[in-house]
């Protein structure tokens, strides 16, 4: 398999088909290298072009969404990337996360007296890395995807130096990521040991070649530890012991972003790995990832009742929300990429919950106050007389994220749970079930706090709470997203059942 | 008419938004009577769909309003639409119209609070809920409005917050409850793959014609009566109920009285054919027993409370228990008939009681109280009349629905008959025992007032206009609204002639031996009840015999103070172990992040020592056990 030098012929390259990774990558590179030329831009224009950028790349991969549902997908750069629905799905997913993420982050930045182009450049090359994992069709892509995006957000959640908690934030994520990002290489290494080969093609068509056993021990192996790195991606327990850290001692909008893009991500390059690559051995992870997802829900959601400071507990609860979208993962393991529910259902979740989070950190942020430290549930407390429509848009967030129907939350819930019992999972259904009943708790208290209780003690000494104009933006924006889907759930839905044509099966070995 | 049927939950829901908006400048007592207008609107709009329904034939009377497609999806499709039924219509009709008289009562009850507006914002909320509930075309739609009572119940329990048993109490409605919607939930699910659809229609229909397994049939009733057990406050589920009397008396009348509790009856009702048809024969059983055994027990307890509200609480528990004997005996038209006069006179009751603590400055003692009904003379008749409904004295309109259950329930079992009867007996002797001592009596707020000093003078008085006029309406449908329903003739059955198009496959046919002789058995409940009254008579107001208040009783047989020594001990000691990791990170993070703002330093130490070092070890045990796994699969082959 090694080429020598001399006869490596570049493979062709569909230049249009990768524009929305391309549009971020050179404005990002453009972003950083004009900003550090010239002096302090006017307020909010760094963002604006972030959010410029992020639109951008959506409005392209809208455009390719159409070409897709009327050419097929595709193939490029060698069987390396793919150019499908899944991959749109994802992009935009990704985009409405980045330039959601990006208008929070303007005011907070000014308001920490850290504005600067950097954050942005590093949104920008994570949602770049992001977007890479979704595409990929091969391991190594993949691979550089995910370290691509690893690594700024190492460097994000480290961002505010004057923050002692964001410091550890930023050590710890980047010493476990480091870790599991080995479990994952060394993954790559056993498969390829294994196949012959880290293209998902070849991968999945090695099943059938005559040496090659179902039982290969060096294969399942190489299965375990793709698992273990991407589930430390998504938070899924037992590899979720870094988010409540992480999430808690970031910056809150860089929380937002993680939670969104980065899980978006990870969980798209779950679904490619073992949905498309691995379907053979479905058989072999299905009832690990029925392992998970049950720890992951009971984890997240019975710890959730327990903390007292908002930002830990929404880090609690996004492992919950892991474990919906494990719960899709598990139905995919049914019957592959062919059925119509798991991954279609799971990726819907995942654009549903990114603009959720978003919404919900967003609210934080302004809570939070100068110095991001009022995030403890006291703070909340009396949020409804001092602020009646931010407590009213939190509170929507929060009915939904508890899957209250009429709110984008419960379709996104629905529909998993519904995948589920398609398949006939009747105990995960269940669990899900009392995990949601259990998890309700958390954001009711969450809300009693808001509409019930007095403010604190002390609470009128502290700065008037200021709502910035992009931020109120974001927020408003995410509000009309989840009453809008909760409502009118059909057009998202259709669209999202389109994810299951994906590249692979087109291309033969 | 049939068409508007859309806008009986939009009223309030538009009372609810613009007093959301306006409510502050508002103020008391518009937003209090805005709230009234919109509630009353509703139940006139909810009279004219009634009139227009009378109109057509008896198939005709179901009509389904779709506002609108809201999951389209493969072979699921759930309308956001409205049923207007003889049942729902039935069950909107009361919850308008006693919501419109509470609404009136509340504008004087919380005269001078300073969430004056908050509270009629979330009043209108829960009726706009509980409408959702009961016009709900399919499961779902009911299931936002199970959802939003149960939000706004908890809201209302703890309205007075500040109380610190207030906000307990509202946690614990909100924790029992969540497992009655879990309930609710799978049942769902369940009916969505066996029928593929969440409408009652369909479900109802494959129950009847036997299309849907017996198992699958059995599983969906009884999740559904787990669902019905955590709203409508049955054993072992009824925890909640006493403890939300924490809140303002309007909610406990509304709320835990007349609607949102009996919203689990019912959902048995409208699902009847699938417990009465489909299921196996053992789920009635089930039901009725659970019901029964509800029953006696909360009436045994109400016989030892000196709290005014707990006694009424612990009364409505045992009245709801009585409604699913009723459901699980196949008598629907006898559950929602008692339904609809305990709506009238547990909220006369429960206002009146209201008017009482209104009228002693918030006292709830009853060992306190005694003489009113000189004081409070409109209140005190009307509590009065409330009490000989409740008690089953003929002609009052308890007496003619408890009769009916019962008979039901003879022709069941005996067993489940006798276990009525009992209760029927304490009950009536428990109400006396409250009348006795509220109403007549020596006046004994003065002793205690000399005795503590701390009351000061304590001046009872009659309430206000706005107060009494609810209970004047209330205490006039607790006499004649037996009416709907007389056992005379099939023509003045006219309840269950109403409610034909709805129940009428699953209504059990009674043994014509019970038809023969359900006159004696009403002369044995008349003879039971004014039994009852005699004994606490003799007990409470001749004093001859010492009354027996074991505090067994009065402690509601421990059960509650069992379960939260569980909850507090053992309980919560689980919930801890689960959380013990994350519980350690806390204090290490928190402790750590004191620490390190000397120096970034101090951080790179601080995250290399221990801490990540925890979290890495965790993981790579997670990952040695996937790896055991997958290489266990290799070999297993």
């Amino acid at each position: 398999m090694i080429v020598a030098a001399g006869t490596f012929t570049a493979p062709s390259i569909d230049w249009f088909a990768l524009a929305p990774l391309l549009v971020l990558l050179v404005g990002g590179l453009v972003l950083l290298v004009t900003a550090s030329f010239t002096p302090q831009w006017p307020k909010h224009l760094y963002a604006y072009a972030t959010v410029a950028l992020g639109l951008a790349a959506m409005v392209v991969a809208f455009v390719q969404w159409h070409a897709i549902t009327r050419d097929g997908p595709k193939l490029l750069v060698g069987n390396a990337v793919s150019y499908d629905h899944f991959s749109m799905f994802g992009i935009i997913t990704i985009c409405i996360g980045l330039s959601l993420s990006a208008m929070v982050t303007d005011d907070f930045l000014r308001r920490e007296g850290m504005e600067g182009p950097e954050i942005y450049g590093l949104y920008l090359m994570a949602a770049v890395g992001g977007i890479v994992m979704v595409m990929s069709n091969d391991l190594i892509v993949l691979f550089l995807g995910l370290e691509t995006l690893s690594i700024s957000l190492y460097v994000l959640a480290a961002s505010n130096r004057r923050r002692a908690e964001s410091q550890e934030a930023g050590i710890k994520y980047f010493v476990l990521g480091g870790f599991s990002s080995a479990f994952f290489l060394y993954g790559i290494a056993l498969i390829y040991g294994g196949t012959g080969s880290t293209n998902f093609n070849r991968i999945l068509t090695a099943f059938d070649s005559v040496p090659l056993q179902r039982k290969d021990s060096l294969v399942l192996v190489g299965v375990a530890l793709l698992l273990v790195g991407l589930g430390f991606k998504v938070s899924a327990a037992p590899f979720h012991f870094w988010a409540p850290d992480v999430y808690q001692g970031s910056p809150t909008p860089v929380t937002a972003f993680m939670a969104s893009v980065g899980k978006a991500a990870a969980f798209a390059a779950l679904f490619r790995v073992f949905v498309v690559a691995l379907p053979n051995w479905k058989d072999d992870w299905r009832p690990v990832v029925w392992v998970l997802a049950i720890l992951t829900l009971l984890v997240g959601s019975i710890s959730a009742v327990v903390q007292t400071n908002v930002k830990r507990m929404l880090a609690y609860s996004s492992i919950s929300h892991a474990g919906f979208i494990l719960i899709g993962l598990e139905a995919a393991g049914h019957s592959g990429a062919s059925t119509r529910s798991g991954m279609p259902s799971s990726m819907m979740y995942l654009m549903i919950y990114s603009v959720l989070v978003i919404g919900t950190f967003a609210v934080v942020a302004v809570v939070g106050r100068t110095g991001d430290g009022a995030t403890d549930l006291g703070s909340f407390r009396g949020l409804s007389r001092q602020k009646p429509w931010l407590a009213t848009a939190l509170t929507v967030f929060l009915l939904a994220q508890a899957g209250v129907p009429l709110t984008s939350g419960f379709i996104a819930k629905f529909g998993v749970i519904e995948a589920a019992v398609d398949e006939h999972s009747y105990a995960l259904a269940t669990i899900a079930m009392v995990s949601a009943v259990i998890g309700a708790f958390l954001y009711l208290r969450i809300l009693i706090s808001v509409w019930l209780a007095d403010a604190e003690v002390g609470d009128e000494k502290r700065e008037a709470m200021h709502i910035p104009i992009s931020t109120g933006a974001a927020i408003l924006l995410c509000v009309g997203f989840t009453i809008y889907v909760g409502v009118n759930p059909e057009w998202l839905i259709q669209a999202s059942d389109r994810v299951v044509l994906v590249a692979v099966p087109v291309v033969g070995g | 008419m049939l068409d508007l049927v859309w806008l009986i939950p939009a009223l309030p829901l538009a009372g609810f938004l613009i007093i959301l908006v306006l409510g502050r400048r508002l103020g008391e007592p518009r937003s209090g009577y805005l709230a009234t207008l919109m509630t009353g609107t509703a139940f006139v709009v909810t009279v004219g769909v009634f009139i227009d329904l009378l109109s057509k034939t008896t198939e005709e009377r179901a009509h389904i309003k779709t506002i609108f497609t809201w999951l389209p999806v493969g072979n699921l499709k759930v309308d956001l639409a409205f049923l207007a039924d003889p049942l729902s219509i039935t069950m909107a009709l009361f919850v308008t119209g006693i919501g419109s008289l509470i609404h009136l009562y509340s504008i004087g009850y919380m005269h001078g609070d300073p969430k004056f507006s908050k509270f009629f914002l979330y009043l209108n909320l829960f009726v706009f809920s509980m409408l959702m509930l009961v016009l709900g075309e399919n499961m779902l739609v009911t299931f936002l409005g199970w959802e939003g009572v149960g939000t706004c119940s908890y809201l209302l329990i703890s309205f007075w917050h500040t109380r610190e048993s207030a906000a307990t109490a509202g946690k614990k409605a909100f924790v029992t409850n969540r497992v009655g919607d879990w309930g609710f939930m799978v049942a769902m699910f369940f009916t969505f793959q066996a029928v593929g659809s969440l409408s009652y229609a369909p479900l109802n229909e494959a129950a009847r014609s036997g299309s849907i397994a017996q198992s699958t049939a059995t599983v969906i009733a009884l999740m559904l009566f787990v669902g019905a057990v955590g709203k409508s406050a049955q054993l072992p589920l009824y925890l909640w109920l006493p403890d939300a009397m924490e809140g303002p008396t309007p909610v406990s009348a509304l709320i835990h009285a007349a609607t949102m509790v009996t919203a689990g009856v019912y959902l048995m009702v409208r699902t009847s054919p699938v417990l009465a048809i489909a299921a196996w024969h053992w789920a009635p059983w089930i039901v009725a027993g659970i019901g029964a055994a509800t029953a006696l027990y909360a009436a045994t307890i109400a016989v030892a409370q000196n709290d005014i509200k707990k006694v009424l609480a612990y009364s409505t528990v045992s009245q709801l228990g009585y409604m699913f004997l009723a459901v699980g005996s196949g008598a629907y038209v006898a559950a929602i008939f008692h339904m609809i006069t305990h709506a009238f006179f547990k909220a006369l009751l429960f206002l009146g009681s209201g008017s009482v603590i209104h009228g002693m400055n918030g006292e709830q003692d009853m060992r306190k109280m005694g003489a009113l009904r000189k004081l409070m003379p409109i209140t005190g008749f009307t509590f009065i009349i409330g009490w000989l409904a409740i008690a089953g004295v003929p002609p009052f309109a308890g007496f003619w629905s408890k009769d009916e259950i019962l008979l039901f329930a003879w022709d069941k079992s005996p067993i489940l008959w006798g276990v009525g009867l009992v209760t029927a007996l304490l009950t009536a002797y428990y109400m006396t025992r409250q009348v006795i001592m509220v109403f007549y009596g020596k006046a004994r707020w003065d002793d205690h007032a000399a005795e503590h000093g701390a009351h000061g003078d304590t001046h009872p008085h009659e309430s206000p206009w706005t107060m009494v006029t609810p209970l004047v309406v209330l205490a006039g449908l607790s006499v004649v609204g037996g009416a709907i329903q007389l056992p005379f003739s099939a023509t003045t059955k006219r309840l269950e002639s109403w409610l034909e198009p709805v129940i009428a496959t699953s209504e059990r046919p009674l043994k014509s031996g019970s038809e023969d002789i359900k006159w004696v058995l009403a002369g044995i409940a008349v003879l039971i009840g004014v039994a009852g009254i005699a004994g606490a008579y003799v007990v409470y107001s001749k004093k001859k015999v010492k009354a027996i208040e074991p505090a067994v009783l009065a402690n509601a047989w421990y059960y509650d103070k069992t379960v939260s020594d569980f909850m507090g001990g053992p309980g919560r000691k689980s919930f801890e172990f689960i959380a013990w990791f994350d519980q350690r990170i806390i204090d290490g993070a928190v402790n750590g992040a004191g620490r390190m703002v000397q120096g970034a330093a101090g951080v790179v130490r601080k995250g290399q020592s221990g801490l990540v070092r925890t979290y890495a070890a965790l993981i790579g045990l997670g990952a040695v056990l996937l790896i055991a796994w997958f290489v266990f699969r290799g070999v297993a082959q």
